[in-house]
Protein backbone atom coordinates (compact mmCIF):
# COMPACT_ATOMS: atom_id res chain seq x y z
CA UNK A 1 0.00 0.00 0.00
CA UNK A 2 1.17 3.50 -0.72
CA UNK A 3 1.17 6.00 2.07
CA UNK A 4 0.50 8.84 -0.33
CA UNK A 5 -2.18 11.18 0.99
CA UNK A 6 -5.65 10.72 -0.48
CA UNK A 7 -6.16 14.47 -0.63
CA UNK A 8 -3.46 17.08 -0.66
CA UNK A 9 -3.89 20.87 -0.84
CA UNK A 10 -0.97 23.23 -1.11
CA UNK A 11 -1.74 26.92 -0.80
CA UNK A 12 -4.92 26.26 -2.74
CA UNK A 13 -6.74 29.32 -3.97
CA UNK A 14 -9.79 30.06 -6.05
CA UNK A 15 -11.17 33.46 -6.79
CA UNK A 16 -14.16 34.51 -8.85
CA UNK A 17 -14.73 37.74 -10.66
CA UNK A 18 -18.15 39.12 -9.92
CA UNK A 19 -19.49 41.82 -12.22
CA UNK A 20 -21.92 44.26 -10.79
CA UNK A 21 -23.86 46.87 -12.68
CA UNK A 22 -23.22 50.34 -11.34
CA UNK A 23 -25.42 53.03 -12.79
CA UNK A 24 -26.59 52.71 -16.35
CA UNK A 25 -23.53 51.66 -18.27
CA UNK A 26 -20.67 51.27 -15.88
CA UNK A 27 -19.84 47.90 -14.53
CA UNK A 28 -17.80 47.26 -11.49
CA UNK A 29 -15.80 44.08 -11.18
CA UNK A 30 -15.00 42.66 -7.84
CA UNK A 31 -12.74 39.69 -7.13
CA UNK A 32 -14.06 37.33 -4.50
CA UNK A 33 -11.57 34.95 -2.89
CA UNK A 34 -13.71 31.90 -2.22
CA UNK A 35 -10.74 29.78 -1.18
CA UNK A 36 -7.78 31.81 -0.06
CA UNK A 37 -4.69 29.72 0.56
CA UNK A 38 -5.54 26.34 2.08
CA UNK A 39 -2.89 23.75 2.86
CA UNK A 40 -3.80 20.38 4.34
CA UNK A 41 -3.55 16.71 3.57
CA UNK A 42 -5.79 13.77 4.32
CA UNK A 43 -4.30 10.32 4.83
CA UNK A 44 -5.88 7.05 3.70
CA UNK A 45 -8.54 5.88 6.14
CA UNK A 46 -9.05 9.22 7.84
CA UNK A 47 -12.51 10.61 8.47
CA UNK A 48 -12.45 14.37 8.17
CA UNK A 49 -15.20 16.83 8.88
CA UNK A 50 -15.02 20.01 6.86
CA UNK A 51 -17.08 22.72 8.44
CA UNK A 52 -17.69 26.42 8.03
CA UNK A 53 -20.53 28.89 7.61
CA UNK A 54 -22.46 29.18 4.35
CA UNK A 55 -20.24 30.76 1.72
CA UNK A 56 -17.05 30.01 3.65
CA UNK A 57 -15.58 28.11 0.71
CA UNK A 58 -16.51 24.48 1.44
CA UNK A 59 -18.24 23.72 -1.83
CA UNK A 60 -15.55 25.49 -3.84
CA UNK A 61 -12.91 23.30 -2.19
CA UNK A 62 -14.92 20.17 -2.91
CA UNK A 63 -15.37 21.15 -6.55
CA UNK A 64 -11.62 21.61 -6.86
CA UNK A 65 -10.72 18.29 -5.32
CA UNK A 66 -13.27 16.40 -7.43
CA UNK A 67 -12.06 17.98 -10.67
CA UNK A 68 -15.10 20.15 -11.38
CA UNK A 69 -13.30 23.44 -10.85
CA UNK A 70 -9.76 24.54 -11.71
CA UNK A 71 -7.83 26.21 -8.86
CA UNK A 72 -6.74 29.82 -9.48
CA UNK A 73 -3.39 28.93 -7.95
CA UNK A 74 -1.83 26.42 -5.62
CA UNK A 75 -1.98 22.69 -5.96
CA UNK A 76 -4.51 19.98 -5.29
CA UNK A 77 -4.05 16.25 -5.70
CA UNK A 78 -6.74 13.69 -5.06
CA UNK A 79 -5.95 9.96 -4.98
CA UNK A 80 -2.68 10.83 -6.70
CA UNK A 81 -4.39 12.57 -9.62
CA UNK A 82 -4.46 16.13 -10.83
CA UNK A 83 -8.25 16.46 -10.55
CA UNK A 84 -9.34 18.56 -13.55
CA UNK A 85 -7.11 17.13 -16.30
CA UNK A 86 -7.54 13.60 -14.95
CA UNK A 87 -11.15 14.00 -13.92
CA UNK A 88 -12.58 10.84 -15.40
CA UNK A 89 -9.81 8.61 -14.06
CA UNK A 90 -10.23 10.23 -10.66
CA UNK A 91 -13.99 9.67 -10.81
CA UNK A 92 -13.42 5.93 -10.61
CA UNK A 93 -11.61 6.34 -7.29
CA UNK A 94 -14.03 8.69 -5.55
CA UNK A 95 -17.69 8.70 -4.64
CA UNK A 96 -19.43 12.03 -4.27
CA UNK A 97 -22.81 12.95 -2.85
CA UNK A 98 -23.78 16.56 -3.44
CA UNK A 99 -26.46 16.87 -0.76
CA UNK A 100 -29.35 18.43 -2.60
CA UNK A 101 -28.44 17.29 -6.09
CA UNK A 102 -29.56 13.82 -6.83
CA UNK A 103 -27.44 11.47 -8.85
CA UNK A 104 -30.23 8.92 -9.10
CA UNK A 105 -32.53 8.56 -12.09
CA UNK A 106 -35.72 10.24 -11.03
CA UNK A 107 -38.15 8.13 -13.01
CA UNK A 108 -36.46 4.76 -12.56
CA UNK A 109 -36.55 2.34 -9.63
CA UNK A 110 -33.58 2.58 -7.30
CA UNK A 111 -32.38 -0.82 -8.54
CA UNK A 112 -31.91 0.55 -12.07
CA UNK A 113 -29.90 3.53 -10.82
CA UNK A 114 -27.40 1.14 -9.24
CA UNK A 115 -27.23 -0.92 -12.41
CA UNK A 116 -26.65 2.16 -14.58
CA UNK A 117 -23.99 3.55 -12.26
CA UNK A 118 -22.25 0.20 -12.26
CA UNK A 119 -22.24 0.34 -16.06
CA UNK A 120 -20.91 3.90 -16.10
CA UNK A 121 -18.06 2.69 -13.90
CA UNK A 122 -17.65 -0.29 -16.24
CA UNK A 123 -18.05 -2.78 -13.43
CA UNK A 124 -18.85 -6.34 -14.44
CA UNK A 125 -22.54 -7.08 -13.97
CA UNK A 126 -21.94 -9.83 -11.36
CA UNK A 127 -19.79 -7.49 -9.31
CA UNK A 128 -22.48 -4.80 -9.36
CA UNK A 129 -25.05 -7.35 -8.24
CA UNK A 130 -22.93 -8.53 -5.32
CA UNK A 131 -22.04 -5.00 -4.24
CA UNK A 132 -25.60 -3.74 -4.62
CA UNK A 133 -26.94 -6.62 -2.50
CA UNK A 134 -24.42 -5.71 0.19
CA UNK A 135 -25.32 -2.01 0.19
CA UNK A 136 -29.04 -2.73 0.12
CA UNK A 137 -28.66 -5.03 3.06
CA UNK A 138 -26.61 -2.60 5.13
CA UNK A 139 -28.74 0.43 4.34
CA UNK A 140 -32.10 -1.30 4.71
CA UNK A 141 -33.13 -0.49 1.16
CA UNK A 142 -34.55 -3.88 0.21
CA UNK A 143 -38.20 -2.78 0.29
CA UNK A 144 -37.51 0.35 -1.73
CA UNK A 145 -35.67 -1.17 -4.65
CA UNK A 146 -38.59 -1.24 -7.04
CA UNK A 147 -39.92 2.18 -6.13
CA UNK A 148 -39.19 4.98 -8.58
CA UNK A 149 -36.80 7.42 -6.95
CA UNK A 150 -39.27 10.31 -7.17
CA UNK A 151 -41.57 8.48 -4.76
CA UNK A 152 -38.94 8.02 -2.04
CA UNK A 153 -38.86 10.16 1.08
CA UNK A 154 -35.86 12.42 1.60
CA UNK A 155 -34.31 10.04 4.14
CA UNK A 156 -34.83 7.04 1.88
CA UNK A 157 -33.45 8.88 -1.12
CA UNK A 158 -30.40 10.01 0.82
CA UNK A 159 -29.59 6.42 1.76
CA UNK A 160 -29.98 5.61 -1.91
CA UNK A 161 -27.61 8.44 -2.84
CA UNK A 162 -24.93 7.24 -0.46
CA UNK A 163 -25.28 3.68 -1.70
CA UNK A 164 -25.02 4.98 -5.28
CA UNK A 165 -21.78 6.77 -4.45
CA UNK A 166 -20.35 3.53 -3.06
CA UNK A 167 -21.28 1.09 -5.82
CA UNK A 168 -17.79 1.24 -7.30
CA UNK A 169 -16.03 0.93 -3.92
CA UNK A 170 -14.29 4.31 -4.04
CA UNK A 171 -11.17 5.02 -1.99
CA UNK A 172 -12.52 8.43 -1.03
CA UNK A 173 -16.11 9.25 -0.20
CA UNK A 174 -17.03 12.92 -0.31
CA UNK A 175 -20.33 13.83 1.30
CA UNK A 176 -21.59 17.38 0.96
CA UNK A 177 -24.28 17.97 3.59
CA UNK A 178 -25.56 14.39 3.63
CA UNK A 179 -27.90 14.79 6.60
CA UNK A 180 -29.45 18.15 5.78
CA UNK A 181 -33.21 18.02 6.22
CA UNK A 182 -33.23 14.48 7.62
CA UNK A 183 -35.08 13.51 10.78
CA UNK A 184 -33.15 12.10 13.74
CA UNK A 185 -33.83 8.47 12.88
CA UNK A 186 -32.76 8.83 9.26
CA UNK A 187 -29.64 10.68 10.36
CA UNK A 188 -28.70 7.97 12.84
CA UNK A 189 -29.32 5.25 10.30
CA UNK A 190 -27.03 6.89 7.80
CA UNK A 191 -24.34 7.49 10.40
CA UNK A 192 -24.50 3.87 11.56
CA UNK A 193 -24.06 2.71 8.02
CA UNK A 194 -21.11 5.00 7.35
CA UNK A 195 -19.33 3.84 10.49
CA UNK A 196 -19.82 0.18 9.54
CA UNK A 197 -18.86 0.75 5.93
CA UNK A 198 -15.66 2.52 6.91
CA UNK A 199 -14.77 -0.17 9.41
CA UNK A 200 -15.17 -2.78 6.69
CA UNK A 201 -13.66 -1.06 3.64
CA UNK A 202 -11.39 1.57 5.19
CA UNK A 203 -12.87 4.23 2.92
CA UNK A 204 -11.48 7.70 3.50
CA UNK A 205 -14.27 10.13 4.31
CA UNK A 206 -14.53 13.84 3.75
CA UNK A 207 -17.74 15.34 5.01
CA UNK A 208 -19.15 18.83 5.00
CA UNK A 209 -22.01 19.45 7.34
CA UNK A 210 -23.86 21.92 9.48
CA UNK A 211 -24.64 19.23 11.99
CA UNK A 212 -22.12 18.80 14.80
CA UNK A 213 -23.73 15.43 15.48
CA UNK A 214 -22.35 14.16 12.14
CA UNK A 215 -18.89 15.33 13.07
CA UNK A 216 -18.96 13.85 16.55
CA UNK A 217 -20.26 10.50 15.38
CA UNK A 218 -18.24 10.12 12.21
CA UNK A 219 -15.07 12.17 12.16
CA UNK A 220 -11.80 11.98 14.00
CA UNK A 221 -10.45 15.16 12.51
CA UNK A 222 -11.99 18.54 11.82
CA UNK A 223 -11.06 21.25 9.34
CA UNK A 224 -12.74 24.58 9.91
CA UNK A 225 -12.86 27.09 7.09
CA UNK A 226 -13.83 30.72 7.42
CA UNK A 227 -13.86 33.20 4.57
CA UNK A 228 -11.67 30.96 2.47
CA UNK A 229 -9.02 30.35 5.11
CA UNK A 230 -8.41 27.36 7.32
CA UNK A 231 -8.88 28.50 10.91
CA UNK A 232 -8.62 25.09 12.54
CA UNK A 233 -7.14 21.71 11.65
CA UNK A 234 -7.00 19.15 14.40
CA UNK A 235 -8.74 16.36 16.22
CA UNK A 236 -12.27 16.71 17.45
CA UNK A 237 -11.09 16.50 21.06
CA UNK A 238 -8.55 19.28 20.61
CA UNK A 239 -11.32 21.39 19.11
CA UNK A 240 -13.55 20.56 22.07
CA UNK A 241 -10.84 21.94 24.34
CA UNK A 242 -11.08 25.28 22.61
CA UNK A 243 -14.79 25.40 21.96
CA UNK A 244 -17.58 24.27 24.22
CA UNK A 245 -19.46 21.69 22.15
CA UNK A 246 -22.43 21.77 24.45
CA UNK A 247 -25.91 20.59 23.67
CA UNK A 248 -28.93 22.47 24.90
CA UNK A 249 -32.02 20.56 25.98
CA UNK A 250 -35.10 22.76 25.80
CA UNK A 251 -38.03 21.47 27.85
CA UNK A 252 -41.59 22.80 27.90
CA UNK A 253 -43.35 22.29 31.23
CA UNK A 254 -47.13 22.23 31.85
CA UNK A 255 -47.04 25.42 33.94
CA UNK A 256 -44.66 28.21 35.01
CA UNK A 257 -41.99 26.70 37.26
CA UNK A 258 -38.90 27.78 39.15
CA UNK A 259 -35.50 27.15 37.52
CA UNK A 260 -34.74 23.46 37.30
CA UNK A 261 -31.72 22.17 39.22
CA UNK A 262 -30.17 19.21 37.47
CA UNK A 263 -26.83 17.68 38.44
CA UNK A 264 -25.65 16.78 34.94
CA UNK A 265 -26.58 20.03 33.21
CA UNK A 266 -26.49 23.75 33.75
CA UNK A 267 -29.65 25.84 33.67
CA UNK A 268 -28.97 28.59 31.17
CA UNK A 269 -32.31 30.31 30.83
CA UNK A 270 -36.05 30.34 31.27
CA UNK A 271 -38.84 31.78 29.13
CA UNK A 272 -42.56 32.31 29.79
CA UNK A 273 -42.03 32.47 33.56
CA UNK A 274 -40.22 29.19 33.56
CA UNK A 275 -42.65 27.29 31.39
CA UNK A 276 -39.81 26.79 28.90
CA UNK A 277 -36.36 26.10 30.29
CA UNK A 278 -32.97 25.64 28.68
CA UNK A 279 -30.41 23.19 30.05
CA UNK A 280 -26.87 22.96 28.69
CA UNK A 281 -24.83 19.78 29.01
CA UNK A 282 -21.66 18.33 27.60
CA UNK A 283 -22.29 15.14 25.60
CA UNK A 284 -18.95 13.80 26.77
CA UNK A 285 -20.10 13.76 30.38
CA UNK A 286 -23.71 12.75 30.10
CA UNK A 287 -26.51 12.08 27.64
CA UNK A 288 -29.71 13.90 26.79
CA UNK A 289 -31.65 10.93 28.12
CA UNK A 290 -30.05 11.20 31.56
CA UNK A 291 -30.69 14.93 31.75
CA UNK A 292 -34.28 14.34 30.71
CA UNK A 293 -34.70 11.55 33.29
CA UNK A 294 -33.59 13.92 36.00
CA UNK A 295 -36.06 16.56 34.83
CA UNK A 296 -38.98 14.14 34.59
CA UNK A 297 -38.22 12.96 38.11
CA UNK A 298 -39.26 16.40 39.39
CA UNK A 299 -41.79 17.60 36.84
CA UNK A 300 -43.80 16.59 33.82
CA UNK A 301 -42.38 17.49 30.37
CA UNK A 302 -44.86 18.52 27.68
CA UNK A 303 -42.43 18.91 24.82
CA UNK A 304 -38.72 19.00 24.23
CA UNK A 305 -36.12 19.88 21.62
CA UNK A 306 -32.40 19.32 21.48
CA UNK A 307 -30.18 22.06 20.11
CA UNK A 308 -26.84 21.22 18.56
CA UNK A 309 -23.98 23.70 18.82
CA UNK A 310 -24.16 26.00 15.80
CA UNK A 311 -21.22 25.82 13.41
CA UNK A 312 -21.30 29.61 13.14
CA UNK A 313 -20.73 29.92 16.90
CA UNK A 314 -17.88 27.44 16.80
CA UNK A 315 -16.20 29.31 13.95
CA UNK A 316 -16.63 32.61 15.76
CA UNK A 317 -15.05 31.21 18.92
CA UNK A 318 -12.16 29.65 17.03
CA UNK A 319 -11.59 32.83 15.12
CA UNK A 320 -11.66 34.89 18.30
CA UNK A 321 -9.22 32.55 20.01
CA UNK A 322 -6.94 31.69 17.11
CA UNK B 1 -13.45 -9.95 -13.41
CA UNK B 2 -13.12 -8.12 -16.69
CA UNK B 3 -14.29 -4.60 -17.19
CA UNK B 4 -17.42 -4.02 -19.20
CA UNK B 5 -16.79 -3.23 -22.83
CA UNK B 6 -17.97 0.11 -24.18
CA UNK B 7 -20.69 -1.65 -26.14
CA UNK B 8 -22.11 -3.32 -23.05
CA UNK B 9 -22.03 -0.02 -21.13
CA UNK B 10 -24.18 1.69 -23.75
CA UNK B 11 -26.47 -1.31 -24.09
CA UNK B 12 -27.25 -1.11 -20.36
CA UNK B 13 -27.66 2.68 -20.40
CA UNK B 14 -29.87 2.81 -23.46
CA UNK B 15 -31.81 -0.28 -22.46
CA UNK B 16 -32.89 1.35 -19.22
CA UNK B 17 -33.97 4.53 -20.99
CA UNK B 18 -35.96 2.67 -23.59
CA UNK B 19 -37.67 0.50 -21.00
CA UNK B 20 -38.70 3.53 -18.99
CA UNK B 21 -40.23 5.17 -22.06
CA UNK B 22 -42.19 2.10 -23.00
CA UNK B 23 -43.50 1.74 -19.46
CA UNK B 24 -46.29 4.19 -20.21
CA UNK B 25 -47.63 2.93 -23.52
CA UNK B 26 -50.44 5.39 -24.08
CA UNK B 27 -48.34 8.40 -23.39
CA UNK B 28 -45.57 6.98 -25.56
CA UNK B 29 -47.84 6.52 -28.59
CA UNK B 30 -49.40 9.95 -28.07
CA UNK B 31 -45.92 11.41 -28.18
CA UNK B 32 -45.11 9.46 -31.32
CA UNK B 33 -48.28 10.81 -32.91
CA UNK B 34 -47.28 14.38 -32.00
CA UNK B 35 -43.87 13.80 -33.51
CA UNK B 36 -45.46 12.50 -36.72
CA UNK B 37 -47.66 15.60 -36.69
CA UNK B 38 -44.65 17.91 -36.53
CA UNK B 39 -43.07 16.16 -39.50
CA UNK B 40 -46.31 16.43 -41.49
CA UNK B 41 -46.80 20.11 -40.73
CA UNK B 42 -43.30 20.80 -41.97
CA UNK B 43 -44.02 18.97 -45.18
CA UNK B 44 -47.30 20.84 -45.65
CA UNK B 45 -45.23 24.02 -45.65
CA UNK B 46 -43.33 22.78 -48.68
CA UNK B 47 -46.54 21.58 -50.26
CA UNK B 48 -48.16 24.96 -49.74
CA UNK B 49 -45.35 26.68 -51.61
CA UNK B 50 -46.00 24.46 -54.60
CA UNK B 51 -49.68 25.26 -54.70
CA UNK B 52 -48.54 28.77 -55.73
CA UNK B 53 -45.46 28.05 -57.85
CA UNK B 54 -44.54 25.16 -60.09
CA UNK B 55 -40.81 25.37 -59.54
CA UNK B 56 -39.07 26.31 -56.29
CA UNK B 57 -35.32 26.90 -56.32
CA UNK B 58 -35.07 25.02 -59.58
CA UNK B 59 -36.90 21.97 -58.26
CA UNK B 60 -40.46 20.77 -58.74
CA UNK B 61 -42.62 19.42 -55.93
CA UNK B 62 -41.47 15.83 -56.28
CA UNK B 63 -37.81 16.86 -56.34
CA UNK B 64 -38.23 19.18 -53.36
CA UNK B 65 -39.99 16.38 -51.53
CA UNK B 66 -36.91 14.20 -51.99
CA UNK B 67 -34.74 16.93 -50.42
CA UNK B 68 -37.25 17.30 -47.62
CA UNK B 69 -37.48 13.57 -46.97
CA UNK B 70 -33.74 13.00 -46.80
CA UNK B 71 -33.15 16.11 -44.66
CA UNK B 72 -36.00 15.22 -42.37
CA UNK B 73 -34.78 11.67 -41.86
CA UNK B 74 -31.30 12.89 -40.95
CA UNK B 75 -32.70 15.47 -38.58
CA UNK B 76 -35.14 13.05 -36.95
CA UNK B 77 -32.29 10.62 -36.23
CA UNK B 78 -30.10 13.40 -34.82
CA UNK B 79 -32.98 14.72 -32.75
CA UNK B 80 -33.62 11.26 -31.30
CA UNK B 81 -30.01 10.82 -30.28
CA UNK B 82 -28.75 14.34 -29.55
CA UNK B 83 -31.99 16.25 -28.92
CA UNK B 84 -31.36 15.93 -25.20
CA UNK B 85 -28.50 18.42 -25.42
CA UNK B 86 -30.96 21.30 -25.41
CA UNK B 87 -31.64 20.58 -21.72
CA UNK B 88 -28.17 21.76 -20.69
CA UNK B 89 -29.51 25.10 -19.37
CA UNK B 90 -31.75 23.28 -16.92
CA UNK B 91 -28.84 21.08 -15.81
CA UNK B 92 -26.82 24.25 -15.27
CA UNK B 93 -29.58 25.97 -13.36
CA UNK B 94 -30.23 23.04 -11.08
CA UNK B 95 -26.54 22.40 -10.48
CA UNK B 96 -26.85 18.86 -11.81
CA UNK B 97 -23.87 19.11 -14.11
CA UNK B 98 -21.50 18.71 -11.15
CA UNK B 99 -23.01 15.31 -10.49
CA UNK B 100 -22.41 14.23 -14.08
CA UNK B 101 -18.87 15.57 -14.07
CA UNK B 102 -18.02 13.45 -11.04
CA UNK B 103 -18.59 10.30 -13.11
CA UNK B 104 -16.06 8.48 -15.28
CA UNK B 105 -17.87 8.97 -18.58
CA UNK B 106 -17.64 11.88 -21.02
CA UNK B 107 -20.29 14.48 -20.26
CA UNK B 108 -21.58 14.58 -23.82
CA UNK B 109 -22.23 10.84 -23.81
CA UNK B 110 -23.91 10.99 -20.41
CA UNK B 111 -26.26 13.71 -21.59
CA UNK B 112 -26.98 11.92 -24.84
CA UNK B 113 -27.76 8.64 -23.13
CA UNK B 114 -29.71 10.30 -20.34
CA UNK B 115 -32.75 10.44 -22.57
CA UNK B 116 -32.96 8.88 -25.99
CA UNK B 117 -36.34 10.00 -27.22
CA UNK B 118 -37.73 7.17 -29.24
CA UNK B 119 -40.90 9.13 -29.87
CA UNK B 120 -38.92 11.48 -32.05
CA UNK B 121 -38.61 8.61 -34.48
CA UNK B 122 -42.21 9.38 -35.43
CA UNK B 123 -40.77 12.14 -37.50
CA UNK B 124 -38.38 9.73 -39.16
CA UNK B 125 -41.38 7.70 -40.27
CA UNK B 126 -42.78 10.78 -42.07
CA UNK B 127 -39.51 11.15 -43.98
CA UNK B 128 -39.42 7.46 -44.89
CA UNK B 129 -43.04 7.47 -46.14
CA UNK B 130 -42.50 10.58 -48.27
CA UNK B 131 -39.35 9.06 -49.71
CA UNK B 132 -41.18 5.87 -50.64
CA UNK B 133 -43.96 7.89 -52.29
CA UNK B 134 -41.78 10.23 -54.35
CA UNK B 135 -38.98 7.90 -55.43
CA UNK B 136 -40.83 5.95 -58.17
CA UNK B 137 -42.04 9.15 -59.85
CA UNK B 138 -38.57 10.68 -60.04
CA UNK B 139 -37.47 8.46 -62.88
CA UNK B 140 -34.03 7.88 -61.48
CA UNK B 141 -31.33 5.80 -63.08
CA UNK B 142 -30.38 3.49 -60.27
CA UNK B 143 -26.64 3.19 -60.24
CA UNK B 144 -24.38 2.09 -57.41
CA UNK B 145 -23.83 5.80 -56.77
CA UNK B 146 -27.50 6.68 -56.28
CA UNK B 147 -28.07 3.59 -54.13
CA UNK B 148 -25.10 4.60 -51.97
CA UNK B 149 -26.33 8.18 -51.63
CA UNK B 150 -29.88 7.11 -50.75
CA UNK B 151 -28.62 4.72 -48.10
CA UNK B 152 -25.94 6.89 -46.56
CA UNK B 153 -27.37 10.42 -46.74
CA UNK B 154 -29.78 10.13 -43.77
CA UNK B 155 -26.94 8.92 -41.55
CA UNK B 156 -24.43 11.50 -42.67
CA UNK B 157 -27.19 14.08 -42.29
CA UNK B 158 -27.83 12.82 -38.76
CA UNK B 159 -24.12 13.20 -37.99
CA UNK B 160 -24.12 16.79 -39.25
CA UNK B 161 -27.29 17.78 -37.38
CA UNK B 162 -25.93 16.00 -34.31
CA UNK B 163 -22.87 18.23 -34.53
CA UNK B 164 -25.22 21.24 -34.62
CA UNK B 165 -26.80 20.08 -31.37
CA UNK B 166 -23.37 19.64 -29.78
CA UNK B 167 -22.18 23.05 -31.03
CA UNK B 168 -25.25 24.73 -29.60
CA UNK B 169 -24.77 22.69 -26.42
CA UNK B 170 -21.23 23.99 -26.00
CA UNK B 171 -22.39 27.55 -26.51
CA UNK B 172 -25.04 27.18 -23.79
CA UNK B 173 -22.29 27.47 -21.21
CA UNK B 174 -21.67 31.02 -22.34
CA UNK B 175 -25.26 32.13 -22.60
CA UNK B 176 -27.85 32.86 -20.03
CA UNK B 177 -31.21 31.57 -21.19
CA UNK B 178 -29.68 29.65 -24.03
CA UNK B 179 -32.63 27.50 -25.14
CA UNK B 180 -33.85 30.14 -27.58
CA UNK B 181 -30.42 30.24 -29.10
CA UNK B 182 -30.25 26.48 -29.49
CA UNK B 183 -33.65 26.50 -31.12
CA UNK B 184 -32.69 29.25 -33.54
CA UNK B 185 -29.41 27.60 -34.39
CA UNK B 186 -30.39 23.95 -34.58
CA UNK B 187 -33.89 24.28 -36.00
CA UNK B 188 -32.79 27.11 -38.26
CA UNK B 189 -30.05 24.84 -39.58
CA UNK B 190 -32.51 21.99 -40.01
CA UNK B 191 -34.93 24.25 -41.86
CA UNK B 192 -32.19 25.42 -44.21
CA UNK B 193 -31.19 21.80 -44.76
CA UNK B 194 -34.64 20.65 -45.81
CA UNK B 195 -35.13 23.35 -48.43
CA UNK B 196 -33.58 23.44 -51.88
CA UNK B 197 -30.29 25.20 -51.10
CA UNK B 198 -30.67 27.34 -54.19
CA UNK B 199 -33.44 29.42 -52.58
CA UNK B 200 -31.05 30.70 -49.92
CA UNK B 201 -29.37 34.01 -50.77
CA UNK B 202 -25.70 33.62 -51.55
CA UNK B 203 -24.09 34.53 -48.19
CA UNK B 204 -26.55 32.31 -46.30
CA UNK B 205 -26.00 29.55 -48.84
CA UNK B 206 -22.24 29.73 -48.27
CA UNK B 207 -22.68 29.94 -44.49
CA UNK B 208 -24.94 26.88 -44.41
CA UNK B 209 -22.61 24.90 -46.66
CA UNK B 210 -19.04 25.72 -45.83
CA UNK B 211 -19.39 26.70 -42.17
CA UNK B 212 -22.49 24.89 -40.94
CA UNK B 213 -22.96 22.29 -43.67
CA UNK B 214 -26.78 22.06 -43.65
CA UNK B 215 -27.21 21.95 -47.43
CA UNK B 216 -24.92 18.91 -47.49
CA UNK B 217 -27.39 16.89 -45.39
CA UNK B 218 -29.97 16.57 -48.18
CA UNK B 219 -29.92 19.13 -50.98
CA UNK B 220 -26.51 18.35 -52.51
CA UNK B 221 -26.86 14.55 -52.33
CA UNK B 222 -30.36 14.91 -53.80
CA UNK B 223 -28.96 16.86 -56.75
CA UNK B 224 -26.48 14.04 -57.34
CA UNK B 225 -29.22 11.43 -57.07
CA UNK B 226 -31.35 13.30 -59.61
CA UNK B 227 -28.37 14.18 -61.81
CA UNK B 228 -28.96 17.93 -61.58
CA UNK B 229 -26.29 20.65 -61.47
CA UNK B 230 -26.00 22.87 -58.41
CA UNK B 231 -26.48 26.62 -58.16
CA UNK B 232 -23.68 29.16 -57.88
CA UNK B 233 -21.03 28.29 -55.25
CA UNK B 234 -22.79 24.99 -54.66
CA UNK B 235 -21.67 22.47 -57.31
CA UNK B 236 -23.55 19.19 -56.95
CA UNK B 237 -20.35 17.12 -56.75
CA UNK B 238 -19.79 18.55 -53.25
CA UNK B 239 -22.48 16.08 -52.24
CA UNK B 240 -19.99 13.23 -52.59
CA UNK B 241 -17.97 14.86 -49.83
CA UNK B 242 -20.79 14.88 -47.28
CA UNK B 243 -18.83 12.67 -44.84
CA UNK B 244 -15.96 15.18 -44.97
CA UNK B 245 -18.40 17.96 -44.11
CA UNK B 246 -19.65 15.84 -41.22
CA UNK B 247 -16.11 15.53 -39.89
CA UNK B 248 -15.71 19.30 -40.23
CA UNK B 249 -18.98 19.91 -38.37
CA UNK B 250 -17.87 17.64 -35.54
CA UNK B 251 -14.55 19.42 -35.35
CA UNK B 252 -16.44 22.67 -34.78
CA UNK B 253 -18.72 20.93 -32.32
CA UNK B 254 -15.76 19.50 -30.42
CA UNK B 255 -14.17 22.95 -30.16
CA UNK B 256 -17.42 24.55 -28.98
CA UNK B 257 -18.07 21.76 -26.50
CA UNK B 258 -14.54 21.83 -25.11
CA UNK B 259 -14.71 25.62 -24.74
CA UNK B 260 -18.04 25.21 -22.91
CA UNK B 261 -16.64 22.68 -20.45
CA UNK B 262 -13.55 24.78 -19.91
CA UNK B 263 -15.76 27.76 -19.16
CA UNK B 264 -17.74 25.70 -16.67
CA UNK B 265 -14.70 24.31 -14.86
CA UNK B 266 -13.17 27.77 -14.76
CA UNK B 267 -10.22 26.74 -16.92
CA UNK B 268 -10.69 29.70 -19.23
CA UNK B 269 -12.50 29.73 -22.59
Amino acid sequence: MTTEPVVEFEDLRRSFTVRKKVGRLRRQTKVVHAVDGISASIQPGEAVGYIGANGAGKSTTIKMLTGILVPSSGRVRTCGYDPVPQRRRLAREIGVVFGQRSQLWWDLPLRDSFRILGAIHRLPTEEVTVRTEQLIDHLGLADLLDTPVRQLSLGERMRGEVAAALVHRPRLLVLDEPTIGLDMISKERLRHFLIAERAECGTTLLLTTHDMGDIERLCDRVLVIDRGRLVFDGTLSSMAERVALQRVLVVDLPEPSPDLQVSAAAHIGSDLDGQRQRLAFSPKETTAARVLAEVTAVTEVVDLTLEEPAIEDIVRTLYGVG
Amino acid sequence: MAELSTGEVYRILLGSRIRSQLAYRTSFWLNVATSVGIGLVEFIEIYAIFSNVAVFGGLNLRQSALVFALGNMGFALADTIFGQLDTIPSYLRMGRLEVLLARPMPLLLQLVTSEVQLRRLGRLAVGVVILIIVLPGLDLSYTAGTAYLLAVTPFVGAAIYGAFFAMAGGLQFFLIDGPEFTSAFVYGGAYAGQLPGSVLITPIRILFTFVFPATVTAYLPSLLIMGLPGPRFLPAWLGWFAPVFAVWAWLLAWLAWRAGIRKFTGAGG
